[in-house]
C-alpha cells in the first residue's frame, strides 16, 4: 500500500504496539535531548533483566502490530540480549504474521553477524542513524561512524534478510553546504533503502548544542533548512519515494508501522527507563533515572513516573495535532470543523497552508506545520 | 499668630546643586527634625522620584526659627520641582511665596533651568536671595559664580551669600537674610482668601490640599467654598507640616498648611483655586499660577483590550496627584480603544507610563508622541489637532502651523559652534546670545517644539559632554511645511505609526520606521511589504519575507506530550501579538518602533 494512503493512516488507529527504550550510547551527541546515558555499559545486563521483568509484570493484551526498539542506541546491546527482550514481548503478547519488529542501529555497531542474529531472533526492520555521508558533518554532529559504515550496514542488513531498511539523515547543520547535503541524499538513494527519515537539525533546550549557540556558535538557518528540505523532497520523489509525513519517506509497502500507529493515536506500552506509553485515555512515562528504574522494577512495582489523563477534547485536539503531520491528513471531525470557523484557522486556510476537501483536512505546506498545530491547540473546547 | 512673623519661600536650584541637603540643614538648625530619613519619607516620598532624582510634587515644611536678633519667625519652605517638564509646578509653588533662594553650585555655575525659574520668580514679584553652595569643594570657584549671578540678576557680587550645605557653613547667615530680606506676607482684608497650591490623594484621608492663606483665617470646622467648582465643604482638619502633619485650630493670614475636607475625588479640587467662606461678597480670585499646558500628546492603549476600564481608573487616580495629566478617549484601528493623553514633556510621559505599568500592573502600548498643530482649513475654519489621525486631507488644508518654543541654553562657550549646528538640524534660529563670563555663554533660540521635545536634550548633552543645560518656554505658532507620513503594513495604514513631520524630514522618518519594523515584525505566512507614504506617494519600502519553516522535525511516541507542551508555550507567545489587518505584530514592536532614539 502506498505509505501516504488514507486507509493505511486510519487503520493504524486500531493497531497496538510496544516500545522498548534502550538508553545506552557510546557518547552523547551535542544535539540530543533523549533520555540517554554515556559510559554505563556495565548496566546493560541489569537493564535486560529489569526490562524483561517489567514486560512479564504486564497483564496480557492482544497480539501486537508493532514492536520498536529505540533509544539511545539499541545496537549497543549484544544481539542475544535484544533477542531475549524480544522473546519476552512475544511470549507476553504474541505477534501477528505482519507484525513490524524494528530496531534502531548506529552504523559503527553493526556487523553481518549481528544482522543475522537479529533476523533469527525475529527482527525484520532496521533503521540506521546515518545522518550524513560527509565526514565533516558527521564530526560536527558528534557521530562516531564513517560513511563506509553506513554502506556496509545496509548491505549486510539486506543480505541477512531485513524486510525494511531505513536511513535517518540530518540536514541543516551549520557549516553543511548545499553540495554536501545533495551528495548525502545521492549516496543514500544509491543504497536503495526502503525508507528514509530526513530531520532538520533542531536546537533543543538544555543540550550542548544550545549552549554553544548561546555562547556564539552559528545556529541552524531556517531558509537554509527549507532549501535543503525542498531539494531532498524533489530528489526522493524522483527516486520513487513517497512522502507520508513531515520528515518520512518510503517506498510503497514500507511505511513505518510504529510511526503510523503513533500519529493515529494508537495504543502502545513503553518499557525501559524514560519510555512513554499511551493507553486509551492517558499517556504515561517511566522513571528516567536508571537506578531508580531498576529499583522500582526489582521491587515488583510499576516503574511509572507519572501519567496525564486526557479529556475527550484534548484527545480530539491531539488527533489533529498528530494526524495533520501525515500527508493523509485527518478527517475534519469536530475540531477540524471548529478550526475552519475559527479566525486563526481561517487565516491558515486562506494562506493555503490548510486544505479541506469536504471530508479531510490536510496540511499543504508541511514545513509550516507548527503554525497549524498551535492554531488547533488554541481552539476552545466550547467550539465542539 | 500675626502675619509679621511669617516668611514663605522656595529654593530654586538645578538638580544636584544641593537643594535637599540645604533643606536638611535648615530643618536641623531650626530643630524641626533630627533624622534625615524622616525627610526622605516626607519630602521625597515617591519611589520614582528617588530613582530619577526629581522632586515631582511640591510640598511644604514649616520651620520655627529664632533669628539672631531673638525674634521668633515661622519659615515656610515650599519645595519646587527641578525638571524642565515641570516648570508650571514651579510657578504654582512660587505663587505661594514672597521670596526665593536661588541656589547655585560653586563648582558648576548657573544652569539654564535655574535661570528660567529665577526669571519666573522675578516676574512673580518675589524677592530673590542668591546663594552659592558647596564652597567647601576644592573645585569651588565662588568668585566666578558670584560674578555670573551678579550679571544675570543685576545685583552686587558681594551680596551673594556663600554656604556649604554639607558643613553647615553660612546657614545662619542665610536664615537671617531670609528673615531680613523676604517681605512678610501682607493681606488686603479680613475675608478669607486662601490659595490651593498643591494637593494629593491620601487613601485614608481623601484629598489633602496644600494651602496658603492670603487674607483672613481658615479654621477647622469652617464651611469653605472652592471658587472654581463652587462646591462647599467642611474643613474637617487644618494643620501645618513640621514636616509631620500637625493639626492646628486655624491658619492665619500669610500662613501655609494643609486642609482636609473629606472629599475623595481629586478632580473636585482644582489646584490654583481660591478658597473662601460662603456668603462672602464677590471675591477677587487670587492670581493662581500658569495653567499646566500639555506639550506632548500620545495615545495609550491597553495591550489587552479587557484592561480599558482599569486603564481609565488608573489614569483618573494618577490625575488626582497630577493635575497636568489630561486624557480623553481615543480609538485606533490598530490598537483598539485607549486614551489620548497630554503630557508636559517626554519625561512626564515616561513617568506616567511607568507608574501605570508598575503601580497599576497595566501592559500598555503608546503611540508616537505628537505636539498640537493648528489647522486652518480651506473652508476657513481653524482648529487644533493633537493626533496625526485628525489631520484632514492635504487638499482641505489651507495652513498648517506648529508650536515654537524659546529655548535657553547655558554652556561653556567653546561649545557654541556645535550647539549652533545641532539647532540648525532642528530648524531653529538664534534669538540672542549673552556671555555670562568669558567661558560661559547663554544662547536663546526659537525652535519648533516638536524638534525640542523628543531627543533634543539628549543630543545637546552628548555634544557638550554633559555641560549644557536647557530650559524652554512656549512661544508662538508658525506656519510650516508639514506633512503626514503614514506607515503601511501589507498595504494597510497603521494609524499608530503615523506622524506629522517637516517635509524635509519625512524621508528620514519613513526610512527609519520601515527599517525598524522590518526587524521587529516576525516573518509571517506571506511576504509583508512595509511602506512609508505621504498620501499616495511611497517614500520608503522594505519587505518581511514569508516564513519558510516552522515545524517540529520529530514527533514520535515518546515526544507527544512534550511537543504538545512546547506548542502550547509558543501559542501563548502568539497571544502577545496584535492583528493589524492580516499581519501579526508583536506588542513590543509598537513600543520598540516608536521608541525615541537617543543615539546621535
Ligand atoms: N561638598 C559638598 N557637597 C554637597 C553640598 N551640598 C550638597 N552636596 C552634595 O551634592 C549632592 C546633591 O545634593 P542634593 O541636596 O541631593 O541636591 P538636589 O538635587 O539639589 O536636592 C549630594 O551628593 C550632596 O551630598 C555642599 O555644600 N558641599
Ligand atoms: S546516538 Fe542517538 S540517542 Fe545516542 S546521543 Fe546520539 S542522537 Fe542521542
Amino acid at each position: 500500500m502506498r505509505p501516504d494512503s488514507v486507509e493505511l493512516a486510519e487503520a493504524a488507529a486500531d493497531w497496538i504496539g510496544t516500545y522498548v527504550h534502550v538508553p545506552f550510547c557510546a557518547r552523547i551527541c551535542p544535539y540530543c535531548d533523549f533520555n540517554v546515558v554515556e559510559g554505563r555499559d556495565d548496566y546493560q545486563a541489569k537493564f535486560v533483566t529489569a526490562v524483561q521483568a517489567e514486560i512479564a509484570a504486564e497483564p496480557g493484551w492482544e497480539p501486537l502490530d508493532s514492536v520498536a526498539f529505540g533509544g539511545g542506541t539499541p545496537s549497543r546491546l549484544p544481539p542475544e540480549a535484544l533477542t531475549e527482550v524480544l522473546s519476552a514481548i512475544r511470549s507476553r503478547f504474541g505477534f501477528k504474521i505482519n507484525t513490524e519488529i524494528s530496531i534502531e542501529a548506529n552504523p559503527e555497531d553493526w556487523s553481518g553477524a549481528m544482522a543475522e542474529s537479529l533476523i533469527r531472533g525475529g527482527f525484520n526492520r532496521v533503521s540506521f542513524g546515518a545522518q550524513s555521508f560527509d565526514p565533516g558533518v558527521l564530526a560536527s554532529l558528534g557521530r562516531m561512524h564513517e560513511p563506509t559504515d553506513i554502506t556496509r550496514g545496509v548491505q549486510s542488513a539486506r543480505r541477512a534478510g531485513f524486510r525494511s531498511i531505513s536511513l535517518d539523515l540530518m540536514f541543516g547543520t551549520p557549516g553543511e553546504s548545499a553540495e554536501s547535503w545533495h551528495a548525502s541524499v545521492e549516496q543514500a538513494v544509491a543504497l536503495e533503502p526502503d525508507h528514509l527519515s530526513l530531520y532538520a537539525l533542531t536546537v533543543e533546550r538544555g543540550t550542548a548544542l544550545s549552549r554553544s549557540i548561546t555562547a556564539g556558535a552559528p545556529a541552524p538557518d531556517e531558509d537554509d533548512q527549507a532549501d535543503k528540505y525542498e531539494m531532498a523532497q524533489a530528489r526522493l520523489a524522483d527516486a520513487g519515494y513517497v512522502r507520508y509525513e513531515v520528515s518520512n519517506f518510503a517506498r510503497p509497502g514500507h511505511a513505518c508501522r510504529y510511526n503510523l500507529l503513533t500519529w493515529a493515536q494508537g495504543e502502545y506500552l513503553g518499557f525501559g527507563p524514560g519510555a512513554h506509553g499511551h493507553r486509551g485515555t492517558y499517556r504515561y512515562r517511566n522513571i528516567h533515572r536508571l537506578d531508580a528504574y531498576f529499583q522500582a522494577v526489582l521491587e515488583g512495582r510499576r516503574p511509572e513516573q507519572g501519567r496525564e489523563a486526557q479529556t475527550r477534547w484534548e484527545r480530539e485536539q491531539e488527533r489533529l495535532m498528530l494526524g495533520l503531520r501525515r500527508v493523509a491528513g485527518v478527517e475534519a471531525g469536530c475540531a477540524g470543523k471548529a478550526l475552519a470557523k475559527d479566525d486563526w484557522g481561517r487565516r491558515l486556510f486562506a494562506a493555503e497552508l490548510l486544505v479541506w476537501d469536504g471530508t479531510r483536512i490536510v496540511v499543504d505546506k508541511p514545513l509550516m506545520g507548527s503554525e497549524v498545530a498551535r492554531a488547533v491547540l488554541a481552539l476552545a473546547s466550547g467550539d465542539c | 499668630m500675626t502675619s509679621v512673623s511669617v516668611r514663605n519661600f522656595s529654593i530654586i536650584a538645578h538638580i544636584d546643586h544641593g537643594k535637599s541637603t540645604l533643606a536638611d540643614r535648615m530643618l536641623e538648625r531650626t530643630g524641626s527634625i533630627s533624622e534625615r530619613n524622616m525627610r526622605a519619607q516626607v519630602l521625597d516620598s515617591m519611589d520614582l522620584e528617588r530613582e530619577r532624582g526629581i522632586t515631582i510634587k511640591a510640598q511644604a515644611v514649616r520651620l520655627d526659627y529664632h533669628a539672631s536678633d531673638g525674634s521668633a519667625v515661622v519659615l515656610n519652605l515650599i519645595d519646587t520641582p527641578g525638571h524642565v517638564d515641570f516648570s508650571y509646578e514651579v510657578s504654582r509653588s512660587l505663587a505661594a511665596c514672597e521670596g526665593a533662594v536661588l541656589l547655585v553650585d560653586a563648582a558648576q555655575g548657573v544652569e539654564a533651568q535655574t535661570l528660567a525659574n529665577a526669571y519666573l520668580a522675578i516676574e512673580a514679584g518675589l524677592e530673590i536671595i542668591p546663594v552659592i553652595n558647596k564652597i567647601d569643594l576644592p573645585a569651588a570657584d565662588p568668585d566666578k559664580v558670584a560674578a555670573e549671578i551678579a550679571l544675570i540678576l543685576g545685583v552686587e557680587a558681594d551680596g551673594v551669600i556663600r554656604v556649604s550645605a554639607k558643613t553647615g557653613d553660612g546657614i545662619e547667615e542665610l536664615l537671617d537674610r531670609i528673615v531680613r530680606d523676604i517681605p512678610p506676607p501682607t493681606s488686603e482684608g479680613d475675608e478669607l482668601r486662601a490659595l490651593v497650591f498643591d494637593s494629593y490623594y491620601d487613601s485614608y484621608r481623601g484629598v489633602v490640599c496644600y494651602v496658603r492663606v492670603v487674607d483672613g483665617v481658615l479654621a477647622a470646622g469652617d464651611t469653605v467654598r472652592f471658587s472654581a467648582t463652587a462646591e462647599r465643604h467642611t474643613a474637617a482638619e487644618v494643620g501645618v507640616l513640621t514636616p509631620l502633619a500637625v493639626p492646628v485650630a486655624q491658619l492665619g493670614p500669610g500662613e501655609v498648611g494643609y486642609l482636609i475636607t473629606g472629599v475623595k475625588e481629586i478632580d473636585r479640587i482644582r489646584v490654583g483655586d481660591t478658597i473662601t467662606h460662603p456668603g462672602q461678597a464677590a471675591v477677587r480670585p487670587l492670581p493662581g499660577y500658569a495653567e499646566p499646558r500639555p506639550m506632548v500628546y500620545s495615545g495609550l492603549f491597553p495591550s489587552d483590550g479587557d484592561d480599558l476600564e482599569r486603564l481609565r481608573e488608573a489614569l483618573e487616580k494618577l490625575r488626582m496627584n497630577d493635575a497636568s495629566l489630561v486624557f480623553e478617549p481615543e480609538t485606533s484601528r490598530a490598537l483598539g480603544f485607549g486614551f489620548r493623553c497630554g503630557f508636559l514633556g517626554l519625561l512626564h510621559m515616561e513617568i506616567v507610563r511607568e507608574r501605570l505599568e508598575r503601580e497599576y500592573n497595566l501592559d500598555l502600548v503608546a503611540t508616537a508622541p505628537s505636539v498640537a498643530y493648528r489647522v486652518t482649513a480651506t473652508d476657513g475654519s481653524s482648529f487644533e489637532i493633537r493626533s496625526p489621525q485628525d489631520l484632514p486631507d492635504r487638499g482641505k488644508i489651507e495652513l498648517l502651523e506648529e508650536p515654537y518654543v524659546r529655548a535657553m541654553i547655558i554652556a561653556p562657550s567653546e561649545y557654541t559652534g556645535t550647539i549652533m549646528e545641532l539647532v540648525q538640524t532642528r530648524r531653529g534660529s538664534m534669538d540672542h546670545m549673552q556671555y555670562l563670563s568669558p567661558e560661559r555663554v547663554e544662547l536663546t533660540y526659537n525652535l519648533p517644539l516638536a524638534e525640542v521635545v523628543f531627543d533634543f536634550f539628549d543630543h545637546l548633552k552628548s555634544r557638550t559632554r554633559g555641560y549644557a543645560s536647557l530650559d524652554y518656554e512656549p512661544g508662538e505658532y508658525r506656519i510650516s511645511d508639514l506633512v503626514k507620513v503614514d506607515i503601511l503594513l501589507n498595504g494597510q495604514p497603521v494609524d499608530a505609526f503615523s506622524t506629522i513631520t517637516h517635509n524635509e524630514k519625512a524621508y528620514l522618518y519613513g526610512k527609519k520606521m520601515v527599517e525598524r519594523l522590518r526587524q521587529l515584525i516576525p516573518r509571517q505566512l506571506f511576504d509583508v511589504p512595509i511602506q512609508a507614504a505621504i498620501g499616495t506617494r511611497v517614500i520608503a519600502r522594505e519587505t518581511v519575507k514569508a516564513r519558510r519553516k516552522d515545524v517540529i522535525a520529530k514527533c514520535y511516541g515518546g515526544d507527544v506530550s512534550r511537543k504538545r507542551k512546547l506548542l502550547e508555550r509558543q501559542k501563548e507567545g502568539k497571544k502577545r501579538m496584535k492583528m493589524v489587518g492580516s499581519v501579526e505584530v508583536p506588542q513590543d514592536a509598537f513600543i520598540s518602533a516608536l521608541r525615541v532614539d537617543t543615539e546621535t
